[in-house]
Order: C-alpha cells, then sequence, then structure tokens
C-alpha cells in the first residue's frame, strides 16, 4: 500500500521526473504538422512527405502513451496509489467523458439548427423569405435535403450535388425492409453490448474470472460487428446510393455524426480490447478495477450517444 | 518520493512533475506570448497613427490583427492564469501537487508547440490567419489562405492542452483538498478557477467541433458553412460564439478570484460576502452558456432570438454587480494602504467596471445595430481585458511573487510600473470609445481623415502601454535575483495556506496535509 504517515495519512504519489509528457507532445506535434501539410498537398495536388510526417508522428504517440499507461499501471500494482490518487483517476475519466459528450454537442447542434432553423429560412420561411429567394430562386426545403439549392439553381453546374431522392438513410427509404436496414441491426448490437459489458463487470465483481473474460470479449466482438456493419453501410451509401461527404448538408451531417460515433467505437473497443488482454494476463479484482471500469464507462458512453444518433439522425 | 530538490540542468522543466515548476513554465510562456502579441498590436497602432498606408500591406495588417487576438487570448492570458492555479491551487487547498502531476506538464509543453505552429504560418505562402481572432466562415474557409490547415491544427492541440489542464485543476481542488477544507472554505481563486476548469472542460470540445467542420468544408467538401450545399454560414458563428462567450468569462472568472484575495488584505478586513461572491460566479458561468449571440445581433437574427439574448445578457449585470458592490464594500471603512498589487486591484475594480457598462450598452440590441463591428466594440473588450484579465495578472504577481522567490519586488520601480500602465491603457483605448461611436469601423487599416486626433492619441498611449511592460519584464527579473527578504507572510496577516509555508516557498509544500481549523 502506499506509505503512510504517524498520522495515517497516506502519502499522495507525486511521480518522479518522467519524459513521456515531452515525447508524446513531439509525437503530437508532428502528427498535426504533418497532417495539416498532406491536406494541404492534397488540396494543391503536389506530393510531399506531409503524411508520412503525419504516421511518424502517430507512431511516436502511441507508442509513449503506451509505454506511459504501462508506467502507471505498473505503479498502481505495485501499490504506489493511495485510495485519494484512484479518486483523481475516477474523477480524471469522468470529466474526460464530459468534454467528448460536448464536442457531440457541437455536431448534434449543428443538425438541430440546420434542419430546424437554418434550412426552413432557405426554403423561404421567416422574415427574411421576401429576400432569400434573390439568392435561392425556387428552392423548397425538405428533409433529408436530397437536392441542394445549387442544383436548384445552377442545375448541372452545381459543386454540391445531393443524393437524389430514395437515397437517404432513413427507414422508408430501406431496400428490402426493415429487417435489411442496418441501423436497427447496430442498435441491437450496441445496446446489447452495454449489457454484454456490464454482465463482465458483475462477473468480476463475484470474483467468477471467467465469466469477466468471456463476457468482456464477447463486449469487443460486439463492437467488431457494430464496426462491420458501418463499414458496410458507408459502403452502400458510397457506391449504391451516391450520398458522400459532399452532397450537401445531409450527407455533410450524417457522415460527420456517425463518422465520429465510429471513431469513438473504435476507441471504445480498442480501450476494451486492451482490458481484455490485461484481464487474461490475471489484471483487475473485485476491488481493483479502475481500468476496466473506465473503459466500460467510456463504452456506455459511446452508446448513449448511438441511442440519440439513431434518434436523430435515422428516425426523425 | 522524498523531498528532494528540484533536478539540475534543463531537464528539470523538461520532466518535471512539480506544480511550481510547471507554474513557472506556464508564467514566463505567457509573458512571451504577451510580448509577441504586444509587438503585433504595435504595428496594427503605428499603422493607424495616420490616414492612409504607410507601414504595412493591408493583407499583413489583416495577419496583425487576427494574430495579435489568438495569441493574446491563446498564448498570454489562458496560460497565465493556469500558471497561476498551478502554483496557487495547490498551496492554498493544502495539497502536496497537482492531482495529476505528468498529465500538468503534457498540458504545457504543448502549448509552446502549438504556438510555434501558428506563429510559422506568418512565413507561409499566402501568410498567415487574416480572418479575425473569431475566424468567421466563409472568411476562413473559402476564402482563407493555405495556412489555416495549420491553424485550424494548432487550435486543435491548444484546446487538447486546456481540456487537459482544466481535468487537472478540477480533479485537485475537488480530491485534493486538506482534511477540514471545506468547499466553501475555499479561496475564492480556488473556487472561480474550479467553474472556469468546468467551463473550459464544456467549451473547448466545442471549438474542437467548431475547427473541425471548416476542416470538412476546407478539405472535403462538406458544407455545413455554404448555404449552397444547404448549411449556413451564420451556424460558424453560433458554433463559435458559444465557445466564445464562455471564452471571455474563463479569462476573467479567475480575475475576480485574484482580486478577492488581494482586496482584503490590504483594506485589513475579510472579503465582504463570500458566499455571495460563490454564488455570483456559478451564475455568471450558468449565464455565460445562454448569451452567445448578442455577438450576432445583426447577423439578421428573428426578433424572438434578439430579445431573448438582449435580455439575457443584461441579467449577468447581476452577479457582476454583486462583485463590484461585494470588492467596494470590503474597502469600506478598511485599514487600506496601497501597495502594488492593491493599486492594480483597485484600477481593476474600476476600469473593470467601465468595460461592463459599455458591454451594457452593446447588450441593448437596438443600439448596437449602431456600435456593431465600431472601435466602440473595440474599446470596450479591450477595457475587460487589459485593466481586467490582464491587470489582474499583474496584481498576482506582485502580490505572490515574494512568496515564490522570496525576494520583496522594488516597491517604487511597482509603483511606476503601475502608473505607466495605467495611464497607456487608458490613453489607449478611451478615445477608441469616441472614435467608435462616430462610427470608425474596426480591423481595417486605413480611416476617414476626421478620427486621426484621436488615432494618434490611441497610438502614443499603445506604444507607452507597450514598453511599460518591458519595464515590468525587468523588475520581475531584478526581484527575482535579489532584493530584501521577504518574510514567511509576506504581507500584513494575509488569508490562506500559502502563506503558512517559507518564502520562497519549499519545491514540496503541504506533503502531509494541514490541519485546516
Amino acid at each position: 500500500m502506499a506509505t503512510k504517515s504517524a498520522d495515517g495519512y497516506e502519502h499522495y504519489y507525486v511521480p518522479e521526473q518522467s519524459a513521456f509528457p515531452i515525447v508524446a507532445t513531439v509525437g503530437l506535434f508532428f502528427t498535426v504538422f504533418g497532417a495539416a501539410t498532406f491536406f494541404n498537398e492534397l488540396q494543391s495536388g503536389d506530393g510531399g512527405i506531409g503524411g508520412y510526417l503525419s504516421l511518424a508522428g502517430l507512431g511516436i504517440l502511441f507508442t509513449t502513451l503506451f509505454y506511459w499507461f504501462r508506467q502507471a499501471i505498473t505503479e498502481n500494482m505495485q501499490g504506489l496509489n493511495s485510495a485519494q490518487m484512484k479518486r483523481s483517476y475516477v474523477w480524471g475519466m469522468g470529466w474526460f467523458i464530459f468534454s467528448e459528450v460536448m464536442f457531440f454537442v457541437a455536431f448534434f447542434g449543428a443538425l438541430f439548427y440546420v434542419r430546424n432553423l437554418a434550412g426552413p429560412w432557405l426554403g423561404g420561411e421567416g422574415d427574411k423569405g421576401k429576400f432569400i429567394h434573390l439568392l435561392w430562386e425556387n428552392y423548397r426545403y425538405a428533409w433529408p435535403m436530397m437536392e441542394t439549392p445549387d442544383q436548384v439553381v445552377n442545375g448541372a453546374k452545381a459543386v454540391f450535388v445531393g443524393a437524389g431522392e430514395g437515397h437517404s438513410m432513413y427507414p422508408a427509404d430501406a431496400h428490402g425492409g426493415l429487417l435489411k436496414w442496418l441501423p436497427m441491426w447496430n442498435t441491437i448490437i450496441l445496446l446489447s453490448s452495454s449489457v454484454t459489458v456490464h454482465i463482465a463487470h458483475v462477473g468480476l465483481k463475484d470474483d467468477n474470472r471467467q465469466k469477466f473474460t468471456r463476457w468482456l470479449g464477447i463486449t469487443v466482438l460486439l463492437a467488431v460487428g457494430f464496426l462491420y456493419l458501418q463499414y458496410a453501410e458507408y459502403h452502400e451509401a458510397y457506391v449504391d446510393l451516391g450520398l458522400t461527404l459532399e452532397s450537401g448538408i445531409y450527407g455533410t451531417t450524417f457522415f460527420m455524426l456517425t463518422g465520429f460515433h465510429g471513431f469513438h467505437v473504435f476507441l471504445g473497443m480498442t480501450m476494451l480490447a486492451i482490458m481484455w488482454l490485461r484481464a487474461r494476463k490475471g489484471h483487475f479484482s473485485h476491488e481493483e478495477a479502475f481500468g476496466f471500469e473506465a473503459a466500460s464507462w467510456y463504452w456506455h458512453f459511446v452508446d448513449v450517444v448511438w441511442v440519440c444518433l439513431f434518434f436523430f439522425v435515422y428516425i426523425i | 518520493m522524498g523531498d528532494h530538490g528540484p533536478a539540475k540542468g534543463f531537464g528539470r522543466w523538461l520532466y518535471t512533475t512539480n506544480h511550481k515548476d510547471i507554474g513557472t513554465m506556464y508564467l514566463w510562456f505567457s509573458f512571451a506570448m504577451f510580448l509577441m502579441g504586444g509587438v503585433f498590436a504595435l504595428v496594427i497602432r503605428a499603422e493607424l497613427f495616420q490616414p492612409g498606408l504607410q507601414l504595412v500591406e493591408p493583407e499583413f495588417f489583416n495577419q496583425m490583427t487576427t494574430m495579435h487576438g489568438l495569441v493574446m487570448v491563446f498564448g498570454a492570458v489562458m496560460p497565465a492564469f493556469v500558471g497561476l492555479a498551478n502554483w496557487l491551487i495547490p498551496m492554498m487547498i493544502g495539497a502536496p501537487d497537482m492531482a495529476l502531476p505528468r498529465m500538468n506538464n503534457w498540458s504545457f509543453w504543448i502549448l509552446p508547440f502549438a504556438f510555434a505552429m501558428l506563429t510559422s504560418t506568418l512565413f507561409m505562402e499566402g501568410g498567415g490567419p487574416n480572418f479575425g481572432w473569431t475566424f468567421y466562415a466563409p472568411l476562413s474557409t473559402t476564402y482563407a489562405p493555405p495556412s489555416v490547415t495549420y491553424f485550424i491544427f494548432a487550435v486543435h492541440i491548444m484546446g487538447a492542452s486546456s481540456i487537459m489542464g482544466s481535468i487537472n485543476i478540477i480533479a485537485t481542488i475537488l480530491n485534493m483538498r486538506a482534511p477540514g477544507m471545506t468547499l466553501m472554505k475555499m479561496p475564492l481563486f480556488v473556487w472561480t478557477w474550479l467553474i472556469t476548469a468546468y467551463l473550459l472542460i464544456a467549451v473547448m470540445p466545442v471549438l474542437a467541433g467548431c475547427v473541425t467542420m471548416m476542416l470538412m468544408d476546407i478539405h472535403f467538401g462538406t458544407s455545413f458553412f455554404s448555404a449552397a450545399g444547404g448549411g449556413d454560414p451564420v451556424l460558424f458563428q453560433h458554433v463559435f460564439w458559444f465557445f466564445g462567450h464562455p471564452e471571455v468569462y474563463i479569462m476573467i472568472l479567475p480575475a475576480f478570484g485574484i482580486v478577492s484575495a488581494i482586496i482584503p488584505t490590504f483594506a485589513r478586513k475579510p472579503l465582504f460576502g463570500y458566499a455571495s461572491m460563490v454564488y455570483a460566479t456559478a451564475s455568471i458561468a450558468f449565464l455565460s452558456f445562454i448569451v452567445w449571440a448578442h455577438h450576432m445581433f445583426t447577423v439578421g437574427m428573428p426578433i424572438a432570438g434578439e430579445l431573448f439574448f438582449m435580455y439575457a445578457t443584461m441579467l449577468i449585470a447581476v452577479p457582476t454587480g454583486v462583485k463590484v458592490f461585494n470588492w467596494v464594500t470590503t474597502m469600506f471603512r478598511g485599514s487600506m494602504t496601497f501597495e502594488t498589487p492593491m493599486l492594480f486591484a483597485i484600477a481593476f475594480v474600476i476600469l473593470f467596471s467601465i468595460g461592463g457598462f459599455s458591454g451594457l450598452m452593446l447588450a441593448i440590441a437596438p443600439a448596437d445595430f449602431q456600435y456593431h463591428d465600431t472601435y466602440f466594440v473595440v474599446a470596450h473588450f479591450h477595457y475587460v481585458l487589459v485593466p481586467g484579465a490582464i491587470f489582474s495578472i499583474m496584481a498576482a504577481v506582485y502580490y505572490w511573487l515574494p512568496k515564490w522567490c522570496g525576494n520583496m519586488y522594488d516597491e517604487r520601480l511597482g509603483k511606476a510600473h503601475f502608473w505607466l500602465s495605467f495611464i497607456g491603457l487608458n490613453v489607449t483605448f478611451f478615445p477608441m470609445h469616441f472614435v467608435g461611436l462616430a462610427g470608425m469601423p474596426r480591423r481595417i487599416p486605413d480611416y476617414a481623415l476626421q478620427f486621426a486626433d484621436f488615432n494618434q492619441i490611441a497610438s502614443m498611449g499603445a506604444f507607452l502601454f507597450g514598453f511599460s511592460q518591458v519595464f515590468f519584464l525587468f523588475i520581475v527579473i531584478k526581484t527575482i535575483r535579489g532584493g530584501a527578504q521577504a518574510t514567511d507572510e509576506v504581507w500584513e496577516s494575509p488569508e490562506g495556506l500559502e502563506w503558512t509555508v517559507a518564502s520562497p516557498a519549499p519545491y514540496h509544500t503541504f506533503t502531509t496535509p494541514p490541519a485546516v481549523k
């Protein structure tokens, strides 16, 4: 346990000097500097080293984070962390998840604004309706926006080309009925995975390690299944429906919201997979399971975001 | 973990996990950025000394207004407050260090890299960001120079730094208080930072979302901010100001905490209305989330929106008034002395109130239609940021520097610095009210002849203020290198645990928590 002073206070572990932060910063810097260079190279059409720089940075960043986390886990297993220190980690994870919630709030807010305010105004509602037609003549607003104002005004010269009627991701446009409507299956998968990760947690609390690792493994498999179906859905959208990031605000909001969610599913899945590997090595006990619990909170958060997505992006 | 001293050499700073080292680095970094942002401002003021185009190209002038704002907001003010938080919060609540010391160092080191990347854009083809620090689309998307991509990623990693720093501060305050240090016994600086950190975690991700939307619009053909694709450029302003308005309170709430520490010490009376100060801070934070569109009155919102945001904005005057009256009441019939920190604090109360009043004028939607985008707005927000945020930071430096380095600063020099700054800033920014009301637009390198006199006065004030800050640098270095030995209390019976440890504060303080009555 953490060392105690005479009056019973457990010393708060303040780590020695550490090279992790500065090396991680160098990695982060090359990641973003390289990415910016790479994107500009794509735009201008010149080749360059931006992409490699970014990948090298990512390599440094993730290698450092790997050793950093390993160090933190080792310290905990050596008993350096007091109960108070452990609470610091709990607060840290909780507020990190809150910051993630606010990131999604920005995009849900954009969707709300476009659908309920900007879209109808563009179609001529409200005080500005009399004048908006000077810019976007004959445009009629509808959601999902399958024909952009650009197309209505500029016809074949339009830059933003909507996917066209019947090419949305709403259930009404699902080919082959509801049973083939992938978002529904993804909802079922993700909701189940929240249950399975909870069963794993119960297993851990009962010291039933087989139940713990097995259900944790099942959760990871469900996450893989989710990501596969999302890939299939994107493939269908891009290849069969012509619905892309570039097909106006419907494609924009659809792919950005589901895309960022999918990215978070990937992160959560990675966390859970690492916890599964750690669980198989004998880490975690019924009183000592912060790493696993943090990953499972993150997983529940990802699940809640999906429920909101399912409702606001796919249903209404 | 013993109570060993600092490591030797530069590695001490690169690898440190010590909250005092990290606080020091934040403060020096912020001062460097303050000087750099100040030079950008002086380029602006030099160009505006006379009507017509003298010194710089209009394109470069735009880059200067943009970079001045970005560097001052994200590089000078915010890191200075985080530096103060690092130095002071653990000592004020009786904690051995920040809750997550390694992450603390990461939060800091991201900043120099982010600002190196941001500043490097000035040397890139097409120049640096030239769309104002508020980077409204489509100026920052369709019409932006290629360097905007670097700007976007710089903002991303600054945001990551802020979020990690804030998580650390919240975890420290909620988890690391000494036994007996209940929430309502915490010094107000700790309270204001708790609420500030909450605001940061709530809105920095929204800023990240905002620049991500820009990135996608620029490089991947999305149409968030393009009406042609069904989006709306005004959406940018909503997302930005949903971040931006809480952001301006992020830059002022810790200042409230500093002033609430300094005024009682030099009035020799306890702070009047401690609990109401806490509630007022929380109310301001809450209101900051529902007033953002008062920055956008002229963009063409429905009348219901104009009215809602107008009234909500005016409501902020109530908790802010509570604070101002509490400070004044604390001073009322106190045994006041006027050392340098107190001078800065009193100037804060008076001049910040002026900025608050011009804010109230701007809050009135029909009046704002006249003031919008004029120098009146520039005068307003510089009155809340310079004698507000910046003065409070200087007050804090004079107040706590003896605790940090063990030496007293030279009182004569400190007072000289105060008066030079005080005169400089008023000469700079007060005339801007007049040219603004007379209709001079902001962010323009040239102006009509009738504004020439006031602009000349403002430019002279700006150079006076700017060079006074070099003097400040001299005073601080002189104090660190020597001077009268400071006592442990430094001042006459100041409140707070930080005054119970030696001056200079030992490398590790409160490794076992103190008893708090």
